[in-house]
């Protein structure tokens, strides 16, 4: 009966990911495709012709453009909107912003579009404005480790660049071909350097912000230290475009290391993981740069889809029930290896790991991670995948997937658990028949519910975007919510930065 | 000569690794190697592998593996003791000046004399290294020994005392049968190396490694070439877009002077 009430939105063929929440009544509500919102204006010839003044050439309407800027990269949700901007200009982007705000026109920022919850393309005819031409380094100081650039850059040129003066991104994720560093700031990307680097709000020292009624907010600093009133920037980092227009990153980076090395281990049991992840920070620490872990289920996906094979397979031929791939960085090779060397052994000798292998050249390295990195890719070939970005405590950390495979085993065709073990980070899929949406339903409801009674995270790192609106009130108070709302409309008193994002 | 005691020998290069960003010494007399990341030579690493899987077919008893060079190279060798050798021989070259010099034609010359001593049934090695390009060693060493050589090898079978080879040429694969013992080179799809598992790196420490200097074997190892110059590689230029078919004529004609 409800389903004549909201009927259900099909775009492109593809239906949006339902989310369902549970309120303490116990009455299911769906929260779908938000409505379109009447308030806002819509795209004239007028607001054309007044674009193309700003950034002449730079108006993009042809079809063909806006049908990819569209849609997500998986491919979960579509819009509709006719107008793609490229500004070049922090000047730019605060007259389209000016211009947008005083028309009440809706703006989806988009910067790589390599987003995982659907947070920056366009629900309806929200117009896009990509950072795309915003591709300038500034500068960048070899001694302090200071890059300054546009929002724009791609994340793998910076690396590309930092790597000649010595130095590297303080992050790095498997979108690095074309995630764009305003992007990664706006959602906080986390990714595989995590452990070593911390998080983006540690290491961005200034942005530059335009904000919805065009005004530009200068927070540009290269300095490590100052504590000058409210440290504004940190609202940015994370907000997924819905308070400002990020136009310009300051952001620290590490020296890159000239000692790299990736081990690949088993080990039998989660507990072991656990062990071996503080064993690995004292035997290994200050060197331990990644510590990942893949259960069984995974390395049976890449190697069944992907023909890769496990490098440990033994002359028993088993899979083992876990893997831990760690990662130093460190600057004596000689030093460093030796130091893995005898963790390694002593770790074998103890018998916490059963098995595994050290990248004897950077071949193997690329190789050894591409058991982590692809089991995405994997999964994909054996249906519609569910995926779960969590965070919980260590004990819980394991006990989901569990607990998911008990519940829901028998009816779907994999549950896997891999991911950043070391920051308490778990990438739960749940792999399904496309048509099972009832089922994908009560597996979204059950893991949410259960990381909530665990007092974990419903978004380790992807964010809320559109997909997990429905669940921000899993892992955050209602007071907390209610003072988030308050700084949106503070900093957009119209809504019209990345609306039907975020907040339900 | 029985197949299944049959000594095998491979050569093991310690090479600057593939993935590194190679640059010139300011003196231009070489490229950096301080504090640069060193790894097998990636074709020697395909022979190792060969090697253990004939061993592994039963058709192969002692594997050898041999490098030439300073003592770093000695973690070149334990990288092959772990895929499985069982023996290392480590020709000890400490002067640098000496090692740059090092080219194909000493190297086999040492591996001539090697197999004099070793009497192994067939010597694998990478088709070529990945700092040099020589491509020169393997064929250098079957002329020494007058063997059968086998080059660009992609499969490779060992039958009694001959092999059926594969080999990768120009114009597509060529099928020969050589008679042991033989020289092999090998190519890229001959196999995909193992990773060495931690049990056997640790096995592989306790592994014999004979050293042995290059005089002993009576090789002289003066330099045949003068390096004079190394320099990089002119920077690649960005392209360029023409208007019209007239203006890239021109383009051809007076800047690029092709045409």
């Amino acid at each position: 009966m409800l389903g004549l009430l909201w009927p259900r939105l099909r775009t492109a063929g593809r239906l949006l990911n339902v989310n369902s929440r549970v309120p303490s009544g116990g009455k299911r509500v769906y929260s779908e495709q938000p409505r379109r919102n009447p308030d806002f204006g819509s795209i004239s010839d007028a607001d054309i012709a007044r674009f193309e003044i700003i950034i002449p050439k730079r108006v993009i309407t042809s079809p063909e453009v806006l049908d990819s800027a569209n849609v997500d990269w998986m491919v979960s949700c579509r819009g509709n909107s006719k107008v793609l901007l490229k500004p070049k200009s922090t000047q730019e982007v605060s007259d389209i912003l000016a211009l947008c705000s005083e028309r009440h026109l809706a703006v989806v920022p988009q910067g790589g579009n390599t987003g995982l919850v659907g947070g920056g393309v366009p629900v309806h005819d929200e117009v896009i404005l990509s950072s795309q031409l915003m591709d300038s380094i500034i500068s960048v100081d070899e001694t302090t480790g200071v890059l300054v650039c546009q929002a724009g850059c791609v994340l793998e040129r910076l690396e590309t660049y930092l790597s000649d003066v010595n130095l590297i991104p303080p992050y790095d994720l498997g979108a690095k071909g074309s995630c764009h560093i305003g992007g990664n700031v706006a959602t906080n990307a986390g990714g595989l350097r995590f452990l070593r680097y911390g998080s983006l709000h540690g290491n961005v020292l200034g942005l530059e912000v335009v904000l919805a009624d065009g005004k530009v907010l200068d927070l540009m600093s290269v300095l490590r230290k100052d504590n000058t009133g409210y440290d504004m920037k940190q609202l940015f980092i994370g907000s997924e475009g819905s308070l400002g227009f990020i136009t310009t990153v300051s952001l620290l980076c590490p020296r890159k290391p000239t000692s790299i090395n990736v081990a690949f281990l088993a080990v039998t049991s989660f507990e072991d993981v656990v062990k071996l992840l503080k064993s690995a920070k004292s035997g290994l620490g200050e060197i331990l740069s990644a510590f990942e872990f893949i259960d069984m289920s995974a390395m049976e996906g890449v190697e069944t889809y992907l023909e890769l094979k496990d490098p440990l397979r033994d002359c028993s031929n088993r899979l083992y029930n876990f893997y831990v791939l760690i990662e130093t960085h460190g600057f004596h090779s000689d030093h460093d290896s030796r130091r893995l060397d005898d963790w390694l052994a002593d770790s074998m000798d103890s018998g916490l790991v059963e098995n595994g292998t050290v990248a004897a050249d950077y071949r193997q390295m690329l190789s050894l991670w591409q058991f982590r990195e692809r089991i995405s890719e994997a999964v994909k070939h054996e249906g519609r995948v569910a995926k779960y970005d969590i965070s919980l405590s260590l004990e819980s950390y394991y006990r989901v997937v569990t607990a998911t495979r008990e519940r829901f085993g028998g009816s779907v065709h994999r549950v896997t658990g891999y991911g950043h073990v070391g920051d308490g980070n778990l990438h739960l899929n749940v792999v399904t028949d496309e048509s099972a949406r009832d089922l994908r339903d009560d597996l979204d409801k059950f893991v949410m519910e259960w990381v909530r009674e665990a007092k974990g995270s419903i978004s380790a790192e992807h964010g809320i975007g559109l997909h997990k609106r429905g669940y921000l009130h899993y892992s955050k108070s209602s007071t907390a919510i209610h003072l988030m709302k308050d700084i949106k409309k503070l900093f957009d008193p119209t809504g019209i930065l990345n609306p039907y994002k975020l907040f339900i | 000569m029985a197949a299944a005691g049959m000594k095998i020998m491979v050569g093991c290069k310690r090479v600057i690794d593939y993935a590194v960003k190679v640059r010139v010494r300011p003196d231009k007399t070489g490229v950096v190697t301080e504090g640069v990341k060193h790894s097998m030579n990636p074709f020697d690493e395909i022979a190792v592998e060969e090697a253990v899987r004939l061993r592994e077919k039963k058709l192969a008893g002692e594997l050898i593996a041999v490098s030439c060079g300073p003592k770093e190279c000695g973690e070149t060798l334990r990288t092959a003791l772990a895929m499985g050798f069982d023996r290392a021989i480590h020709v000890e070259i400490n002067d640098p000046k000496v090692y740059e010099t090092l080219s194909p034609l000493h190297v086999s010359k040492i591996f001539a004399k090697l197999v004099e001593k070793e009497k192994p049934g067939l010597v694998i090695l990478g088709k070529q290294a990945i700092d040099d390009d020589c491509n020169q060693t393997g064929q250098m060493l079957a002329g020494l020994l007058r063997w059968p050589q086998a080059t660009f090898t992609s499969k490779l079978s060992v039958n009694g005392d001959s092999a059926d080879i594969t080999r990768e040429v120009d114009g597509g694969l060529e099928t020969i049968k050589v008679s042991l013992p033989a020289v092999v080179t090998a190519d890229l799809r001959l196999n995909e190396p193992r990773y060495a598992t931690l049990p056997n790196i640790m096995k592989a420490k306790k592994k014999p490694m004979d050293k042995v200097n290059p005089t002993e074997l009576g090789v002289d190892l003066s330099p045949r070439v003068e390096i004079l110059k190394v320099e990089e590689p002119p920077v690649r230029e960005a392209g360029v877009k023409v208007d019209n078919v007239d203006e890239l004529i021109n383009r051809l004609k007076n800047e690029a002077c092709v045409i």
